[in-house]
């Protein structure tokens, strides 16, 4: 136990501490060597807490860290700072509006906290299997990501955008920020502590997006700042409540007695303020802006936003919240929001050719998964969440950072130019698929997934989620296919990689990582989603059949092995090669062809965007006032409901 | 017999005997399309020699990934509908189909053809417009006899049509797609009419195209045993009902075929999702109501 306190201290404290080391070490080599240790403390450190805990039997505890008075002090003194931090760049960037709400969320936690009653005393950590999953994801992935971006932004100051001042310094010391920030947050019990941390990944986030300094960076990292600001009140709003109406300032006595209170009652309404925050964090419609205009940044801080922390900070909130969302209205409000924003975003990604901006919708769209899942809070769907957050973290990760890779090899990140990128960048090519078929072939981690969703809102029972879902996984299945499609195909000639070793060893590390999963998935469900239920609900019943899981495994094992017993198969047939049919116009090759002139002509093929259908101008507008209705009549419902 | 006895003849008869019965209903189908058209029509057993000459044909190759993939695409719909007749989860037969259809897109534009790629669109085109209804089929079945498993819906009480009316009309409008029939054989046709060549089977040649044509048989055989699982129950007779019910469905099909012009891709997806609405939809909120 007391080991334990001291490695979650240690998780918190050590990355803000070695944030430090980057911020002043200005010679790259060995800024670079640093990083490389601190990463690894960091992730050993990840893997030893969890282990740990582990160890000790996997059941929840609750305890607090060594002064812990001293830590509630900072806490105390660290809101004020970042709400100095965003008055002054709000103002000098001529946006001071938006440190209002900083202000206004500030003074009303602080002042309750200060000259408020009396909350509970409480214990401040607390680990259970979600905060066990929470911490791997985040020490591993999340470190992973920093790895890569050593050897990613030396690239990019370096060689592609040599316009951007070099603040690599700042960059690293934020990545290092933004895992101390995610640690509390997933270890905090109590309501203060955790919206402390909430604080930090937004301003983070907010100065990540912000780092190249352009207008577009500084317009786009101010709205992720309002949007997430809003969320942040919302928790402030729940903290107030909390403290005066229920006494307490403990995240889980929130919950109990939301529970306890059931529809209806005045304990939704906490409940209520913080699915609202979570819903701003992890994107989802009405506000999926931000999230999308975080796209500007470098590629790790996409990377680090999409996978391992800030979205992953909102779904697992609503995750904790599930049990007091079942079958209420906030409930509701929860998984309509999440549900129309998995159809409506994987809808978008269909009109985008910007392969960073199809990843950003499709991480928007499968976090809309996650949020349903979470919102309807039964068995099934928890289970679903869960898989989903792991799944989704490697091979969103894994993706962002091929993307990357193939933008600085090949000076373009539009999926219209990876054609034959299998010929090409074989390498990455393959990287690149790994994380497509991660992220939607059918025996990943979206089939279980949408399977137990799907039953789960059979039996809600909830038409329009139904919907939702059978219409959603469509238009992902399109817009994943055709980008698949476009990586193999002929290509001329191979190309020069200069991709880095060290991005290298973090994409093939989530690679085998993602199929490790996929394979050990029965044993991830068994040992570790089993008895997360059983925490939640103080049962667990199978979710899927063993007779599922078999088939399950067996199609795992057959889109890895089919192919290649075919490849065998067919390696060594000899067999006339010829050219692609174009009517009888070919040049000589099968990349051009003989126009109405009379001359060669190179021949495009390209995909299909439908933009007339599914563009941005038909569609994101709509999409945000529909978001803001379900919210908005939802939580008048609530509202409603308690007064 | 023990159930796990009959459940493993079946898989064993649907992996022996699809292609026949497949290869069967598809010189059937000609026949059939002929007479409607006043012509006398190739003999029924003409696909099985059209597949054997291909067999036997050069195999000109555009990419060698092409065969690889061909053959993978035969390997998951064999095992989608091999889930099928052994009894086991309908929403996992329907996902095994679409990793085979999967298959068959990579198949096709690993060719970078001018003709094959246009098929390919157009093939995802009518995959995003079938496969909510898929997905819902397989609802309809779970709230009719509460449960995905097909050796448990043969075993139900009532046939499942009684209570999914809906999602019977709307996969059967479905199936007009998967069968690549007119209006909707918008990325290949069986006929000699397309505009695109051959779609996105343009590139394939000889063996590619014989193995395709199998798996389009086993694909055919697995889809209207869905369609006869709407009317199987605990009751011996219902399985004569199913079998007329398929040749009714079968024939339905020939004659849209032969009927309609095919349409342009967006009237498709308009039309599959607008029918999965109203029909899968609208029965789904009546049903839900119900268990209310």
């Amino acid at each position: 136990m007391d080991t334990l306190a001291l490695l979650a201290t240690a998780l918190i404290c050590l990355p803000f501490v070695m944030a430090i080391f980057p911020a002043v070490i200005k010679v790259s080599k060995v800024r670079s060597t640093i990083v490389y240790i601190c990463g690894a403390i960091v992730a050993v450190l990840a893997v030893i807490t969890a282990g740990m805990w582990f160890m000790n039997g996997g059941t929840a505890i609750t305890f607090d860290l060594p002064y812990t008075g001293v830590f509630d002090k900072i806490i105390l003194i660290g809101d004020f700072l970042l709400m100095f931090l965003i008055i002054y760049l709000s103002i000098r960037h001529h946006k001071a509006i938006i440190s209002l709400l900083s202000i206004v969320q500030t003074f009303l936690v602080a002042g309750i906290e200060l000259f408020g009653p009396e909350a509970a005393d409480t214990l401040h950590i607390r680990i259970d299997w979600l905060t066990f999953i929470m911490i791997l994801i985040i020490g591993v992935i999340g470190v992973a990501i920093g790895i890569y971006a050593v050897g990613y932004m030396h690239g990019y100051h370096i060689h592609h955008h040599k316009e951007v001042p070099d603040h690599r310094s700042f960059f690293f010391a934020m990545i290092f920020v933004f895992y101390g920030a995610m640690f509390g947050l997933v270890l905090s019990m109590s309501l203060i502590w955790l919206y402390f941390f909430w604080e930090i990944t937004s301003v983070c986030s907010f100065l990540l997006i912000g780092y190249t300094g352009t207008q577009e960076a500084i317009d786009n990292s101010f709205k992720a700042l309002w949007m997430n600001l809003l969320g942040g009140l919302g928790i402030a709003v729940a903290i107030a409540y909390a403290i005066c109406v229920q006494g307490t300032v403990n995240l889980y006595d929130v919950i109990d007695l939301a529970i306890l209170g059931g529809q209806g009652s005045a304990a939704l309404l906490p409940i209520a303020m913080l699915a609202f925050a979570a819903l701003t964090k992890s994107a989802q419609f009405p506000f999926s802006g931000w999230l999308l205009g975080a796209m500007v940044a470098p590629t790790p801080s996409s990377a680090l936003l999409h996978s391992a922390t800030m979205v992953k900070a909102g779904v697992y909130l609503l995750v904790r919240l599930s049990l007091a969302m079942n079958g209420n209205y906030v409930g509701q409000m929860v998984y309509l929001c999440g549900g129309f924003t998995f159809f409506v975003a994987s809808c978008l990604a269909i009109s985008q050719s910007d392969g960073k901006k199809v990843l950003a919708y499709s991480t928007i769209s499968n976090l809309g998964l996650i949020v349903a899942c979470a919102g309807a809070g039964y068995q099934e769907t928890i289970w679903a969440a869960v898989f989903l957050i792991m799944f989704h973290a490697v091979s969103k990760s894994m993706l962002f950072q091929c993307v990357g890779a193939i933008e600085n090899t090949t000076g373009s990140r539009d999926i219209e130019d990876m054609e034959g990128l299998a010929v090409r960048y074989p390498k990455l090519a393959f990287i690149l698929m790994v994380g497509i078929a991660g992220m939607f072939l059918a025996p990943f981690g979206m089939l279980v997934s949408k399977w137990a969703a799907l039953k789960a809102f059979v039996d809600a029972p909830s038409t329009l989620m139904v919907l939702f879902i059978v219409f959603g996984s469509s238009t992902t299945m399109f817009y994943w296919t055709k980008w698949f499609a476009k990586i193999l195909g002929i290509h001329a000639s191979k190309g020069r990689d200069i991709t880095k070793p060290n991005e290298y060893i973090s994409m093939y590390f989530h690679a085998v990582l993602l199929i490790a999963l996929c394979v050990g998935f029965p044993f991830i469900s068994k040992y570790v989603i089993e008895p997360l239920m059983k925490d939640m609900y103080g049962f667990s019943n199978a979710v899927i059949s063993e007779g599922n899981i078999a088939i399950m495994v067996i199609m795992i094992c057959a889109i890895f092995i089919v192919p290649s017993i075919n490849y065998l198969l067919t390696k060594n047939r000899n067999d006339k090669t010829v050219m692609v049919y174009m009517g009888g116009a070919n040049t000589g090759d099968n990349k051009n062809f003989i126009d109405a002139a009379g001359e060669s002509k190179e021949l495009q093929v390209s995909n299909w965007y439908m933009t007339n259908w599914f563009g941005e101008d038909k569609l994101f507008k709509p999409a945000i006032i529909v978001g803001v209705l379900i919210i908005v009549i939802f939580m008048c419902v609530v509202i409603g409901g308690a007064i | 017999m023990t159930e796990q006895g009959i459940r493993f003849i079946a898989m064993l008869l649907y992996i022996v005997g699809a292609p026949i019965i497949g290869g069967l209903l598809d010189g059937l189908d000609r026949k059939i399309s002929a007479r409607m058209q006043g012509r006398k029509g190739p003999s029924i057993l003409q696909p099985f020699y059209d597949v054997a000459k291909l067999t036997q044909k050069q195999l000109l190759a555009v990419n060698k990934f092409q065969l690889l993939m061909v053959m993978s695409y035969l390997f998951f719909v064999i095992l989608s509908g091999v889930l099928f007749f052994g009894g086991f989860d309908i929403l996992m037969c329907f996902f095994s189909l679409s990793t085979a259809a999967m298959f068959l897109i990579l198949a096709s534009t690993s060719t970078h053809s001018p003709f094959s790629t246009i098929g390919t669109h157009r093939e995802m085109a009518q995959m995003m417009s079938y496969e909510p209804m898929e997905l819902l089929t397989a609802v309809g079945f779970y709230l009719a006899t509460g449960t995905f498993a097909v050796s448990d819906i043969v075993q139900a009480k009532y046939p499942a049509i009684m209570f999914a009316p809906g999602f019977f009309i709307g996969f059967i409008f479905v199936l007009t797609i998967k069968f690549r029939k007119s209006p909707f054989d918008l990325s290949t046709t069986h006929h000699a009419h397309q505009e695109v060549v051959k779609g996105v089977t343009t590139e394939m040649v000889g063996i590619e195209y014989a193995v395709t044509t199998v798996t389009e048989w086993y694909e055919n055989v697995f889809l209207l045993g869905v369609v006869a699982l709407f009317f199987i129950n605990s009751n011996p007779i219902s399985y004569l009902v199913a079998a007329v019910a398929v040749l009714v469905v079968f024939f339905i099909e020939i004659l849209i075929d032969n009927t309609s012009a095919r349409v342009k891709w967006q009237l498709m997806l308009k039309m599959a999702w607008g029918v999965t609405l109203v029909t899968g939809g609208l029965n789904l909120f009546i049903l839900e109501l119900i268990k209310r």
